[in-house]
């Protein structure tokens, strides 16, 4: 159980997060939505840990992660795929796919692990040896959801997956998804602006504005009044 | 001919050491983005404790596994207590506090171990082979400074490529918060590339201290030298390190050579000054930005 | 200068400048002339750690390359005076203030393009290498023992009796106040705000018309004057130039003034002048109260600033200059902090 409650973070003077509630369960999809600037990656920093709150707590099972250091808090399971992927572009794909299972120092459960996500993107494992520069947009996102899977995440925070990509790939990552939150023992905290692709693969969703929550629910209530993220999203 | 192949021996030999202590700046400018200004002294400090140890064991090589081991500690220390804490803030900070770190040494340690100038043995013999009655116009000397200088940096080459450490390493290097946001310990890897450059520095230290002789401000050229061959290669580039070394050892030993060599240093600035002119970012440089 | 900086600004300047040079005036004839000596070593320090306060603080080009400068006036001043030993002081001092000038030009068209650790590295190598140069020319330079100077003539109307050490004082904490008063002006002006828009952001002062490459080579011949009149006092309170004093560690004491008062104010810099001259003073009494060997005496000053350095960017980034102004603001919270940078 990840639960964020009443988190207040600013960046100097200017508060970014007010008051922010959300929790996940072991399960499925929550959605945050919201505009540019309303603090959606903010929140996702201050889970990791880059971030910490001037007042409310990140509990992960219970134990507050506010003093715990952004290395622990992702060997706790809470994985982030921060904006644009963070692929490091001057490695291999290898190497950066062996990055995320690193510090467990398994190098059998490695390979298991590097085997699934080969499965899961069999466009990787040919390119294996290339420097992930090489790389297209929507190659560099799929390495860095593979790189965050090799963690063995829990909880996985994915922030904008579709910012730039095309709308086929973006339907096919929205799908990939979906089908590992339930498959697996994960649940996915997914920050958008892209509304509609977002709610149709979410169980719940949180819209922020200005640094604070204004709706939260299932996704399907969300979804059936438009309005309200309309409002908010501009579109 | 003959006084050309010295040169070029003895070219190639200070351009090694020259080659290690700017893989060791290089090592740290990938990792932090700091230039160890203090490299050189730290270096001439590990040197005078594996004089010491030498003096009191009679073992020369228990002096040399010493000086590697106290580079080690050195680096580490320095890492962990100054730089960890200073290197966030304003980037002319690291440079005055390893400034700091030059002055404290080379006061140091001459009141611990007088300030004199030494002589510091060196590993193999300096008289130059003969063979089959012929003179060679090299020594063991600087076949075990030439093969010791590349087999630690083939060992550091397999180290980053091949091992996991390695690799957290380069991540912590090339994107230290991506690398922190999958559990790597990015403080604790930086802490180790410091003491892994400082290794390299303090070989570089035993290697050269024979030539120059050992006193406490007996490396400011060397480090001056090495920072010009770490700009020369390129100061993101290993490679660039080794080339750079061995280019600028042989340039400055023709200039010593036949012109004067109390122009050794004045060449190397000339030389430093026209490169950072023409191509401030070396004729290795590759691709890599720092990001996080 | 008055297009640049408001003429009440100049006249606020002079009169502090009137006012300082009243009470050093004042101290320097009542004292002996042992404590004279240290207050001449002071004020070059002084002007030496204000220029490269302007370049290294307010324009933020980290130069290690001081000592080099301060060097040329120096052997300026010597060979001058060893050509034509009647020529006037002012002028030798004009000539070496120039010698450095030029040299800075060069040094900083040069370093125009650098950043950094590149610009800290050059200029160390500067440091390093310029006194291998009077060794290797030493028919002209005096190789290692270097070329003797005369004191500065005391004028005949002060009587026989009048120490050299304490006219040696007067004059150069007149040079001092000169270049201070000319330094803050400076500051104050529109140069001044270029510097530091340069220093802070050099794109958006390009963006903004500043001709950044011009602003910066500015800084340091302006720097570099200073170092070419501190390098000259030098000759004059050492009677001698010779290479070895002249090079990094040199460069190094100057930096210890600059960082140690302050890396951005002026004023700074003459506490760090204060420090940087009465350190080796207090820690030479404390090796011999304390019956150190004499390598402990001649090391423990360096040791001091290497520490100082550390500590210093460890807990005050800011200096005297700046813990003085925390410690103001936390006691007077109702005064508004100067903000001069």
């Amino acid at each position: 159980m990840l639960e964020v409650t009443g988190l207040s973070v600013s960046y100097g003077a200017v508060r970014a997060l007010q008051g922010v509630s959300l929790s996940l369960g072991d399960h499925g999809v929550t959605t945050v939505l919201g505009a540019n600037g309303a603090g959606k990656t903010t929140l996702l920093r201050t889970i990791s840990g880059l971030l910490r709150p001037d007042a409310g707590s990140v509990r992960c099972d219970g134990a507050d992660l506010t003093t715990v250091s952004v290395e622990d808090i992702a060997r706790l399971g809470i994985i982030q795929v921060p904006e644009g992927g963070g692929v490091i572009k001057e490695m291999t794909v290898e190497d950066n796919l062996r990055l995320g299972h690193l510090w467990r120092r398994d190098a059998a459960d490695m390979r298991r692990a590097l085997a699934e996500v080969n499965e899961i993107f069999p466009a990787l494992h040919p390119r294996r040896y290339q420097l992930a520069l090489s790389l297209s947009g929507g190659e560099r996102q799929m390495l860095a959801i593979g790189r965050a899977l090799m963690a063995r995440p829990r909880w996985l925070l994915l922030d904008e997956p579709s910012l730039g990509l095309a709308p086929r790939l973006v339907t096919e990552i929205m799908k990939l998804v979906r089908r590992l939150s339930t498959e697996r023992n994960l649940a996915v905290l997914l920050v958008e602006q892209n509304a509609r692709i977002a709610l149709s693969i979410a169980d719940d969703a949180v819209l922020l504005s200005s640094g604070q929550v204004v709706s939260s629910g299932p996704a399907s209530s969300m979804t059936e009044d438009e309005s309200v993220w309309h409002a908010y999203l501009g579109y | 001919m003959h006084q050309f192949l010295v040169l070029t021996t003895q070219g190639i030999t200070s351009g090694m050491v020259y080659a290690a202590l700017a893989l060791a700046l290089v090592l740290i400018w990938r990792s932090t983005r700091i230039v160890n200004f203090a490299q050189g002294a730290m270096a001439m400090f590990t040197t005078y404790i594996a004089l010491w140890v030498i003096q009191t064991s009679g073992s020369y090589w228990l002096g040399f596994v010493v000086a590697l081991a106290s580079g080690l500690v050195a680096g580490a220390v320095v890492e962990r207590l100054i730089i960890r804490r200073i290197a966030s803030g304003p980037p002319l900070n690291p440079v005055i506090a390893s400034l700091g770190i030059l002055l404290f040494l080379e006061a140091v340690v001459p009141m611990i171990f007088g300030g004199q100038i030494r002589g510091f043995p060196p590993a193999l013999s300096f008289f130059g082979f003969k063979v089959a009655g012929v003179d060679m116009p090299f020594s063991p000397f600087d076949l075990f400074t030439f093969a010791g200088v590349l087999a630690t940096m083939a060992l550091l080459y397999a180290l980053f490529r091949f091992t996991g450490l390695g690799l957290q390493l380069r991540a912590a290097a090339f994107a230290p918060e991506v690398a922190r946001l999958l559990g790597v310990r990015v403080g604790r890897m930086l802490t180790i590339g410091w003491a892994l450059a400082s290794m390299v520095g303090a070989l570089a230290g035993v290697l050269v201290a024979p030539v120059t002789l050992l006193a406490p401000n007996s490396f400011d050229s060397v480090l001056v030298f090495a920072f010009t061959a770490a700009v020369l290669g390129g100061l993101d580039s290993p490679l660039g390190a080794l080339i750079g070394g061995l280019s600028l050892g042989l340039a400055l030993s023709y200039i010593g050579g036949y012109m004067s060599s109390d122009l050794e240093t004045v060449g190397a600035l000339l030389i430093l000054i026209v490169l950072l002119m023409v191509r401030p970012q070396g004729f290795f440089a590759g691709t890599s930005h720092r990001r996080v | 200068m008055s297009r640049f900086t408001s003429s009440s600004t100049i006249l606020r300047h002079l009169g502090w400048a009137v006012v300082a040079a009243l009470a050093a005036g004042v101290v320097i004839l009542f004292v002996d002339p042992y404590p004279d000596y240290q207050l001449a070593e002071v004020a070059l320090f002084g002007i030496a750690a204000a220029g490269l306060t302007v370049l290294t603080g307010f324009n933020g080009q980290l130069s290690l390359g001081h000592g080099a400068l301060m060097a040329i006036g120096a052997y300026t001043t010597a060979l001058l005076l060893r050509q034509s030993p009647t020529v006037a002081v002012p002028l030798v001092m004009l000539a070496s203030v120039a010698a450095a000038g030029l040299a800075s030009v060069v040094v900083g068209a040069a370093a125009a393009r650098l950043r950094g650790p590149y610009l800290a590295g050059a200029t160390l190598a500067l440091a390093v290498g310029l006194p291998g140069v009077a060794i290797r020319f030493s028919k002209v330079f005096g190789g290692d023992q270097g070329i003797s100077v005369p004191p500065i003539e005391t004028p005949s109307f002060l009587g026989a009796d009048f120490p050299p050490e304490r006219w040696l004082a007067l004059v150069s904490m007149v040079a001092l106040l000169l270049a201070f008063v000319f330094l803050a002006n400076l500051t104050r002006s529109r140069f001044g705000r270029d510097f530091r828009a340069v220093r802070d952001d050099e794109i958006a002062a390009a963006l903004a018309g500043i001709r950044v490459a011009g602003n910066q080579v500015s800084a340091f011949v302006v720097s570099g004057c200073c170092a070419g009149l501190a390098g000259s006092l030098l000759a004059f309170w050492a009677g001698l130039t010779a290479p070895s004093g002249l090079g990094l560690p040199l460069s190094l004491q100057v930096l210890a003034a600059v960082v140690i008062g302050g890396l951005g104010s002026l004023a700074g810099a003459v506490w760090g002048a204060v420090a940087v001259v009465y350190l080796p003073q207090l820690s030479s009494s404390l090796t011999e109260a304390l019956h150190l060997p004499g390598v402990v005496k001649d090391n423990l000053p360096l040791a001091l600033y290497g520490a100082a350095f550390v500590v210093t960017m460890l807990a005050f980034p800011q200096g005297i200059q700046g813990g003085l102004r925390l410690l103001y603001r936390k006691l007077w919270i109702a005064i508004p902090s100067r903000r001069d940078i």
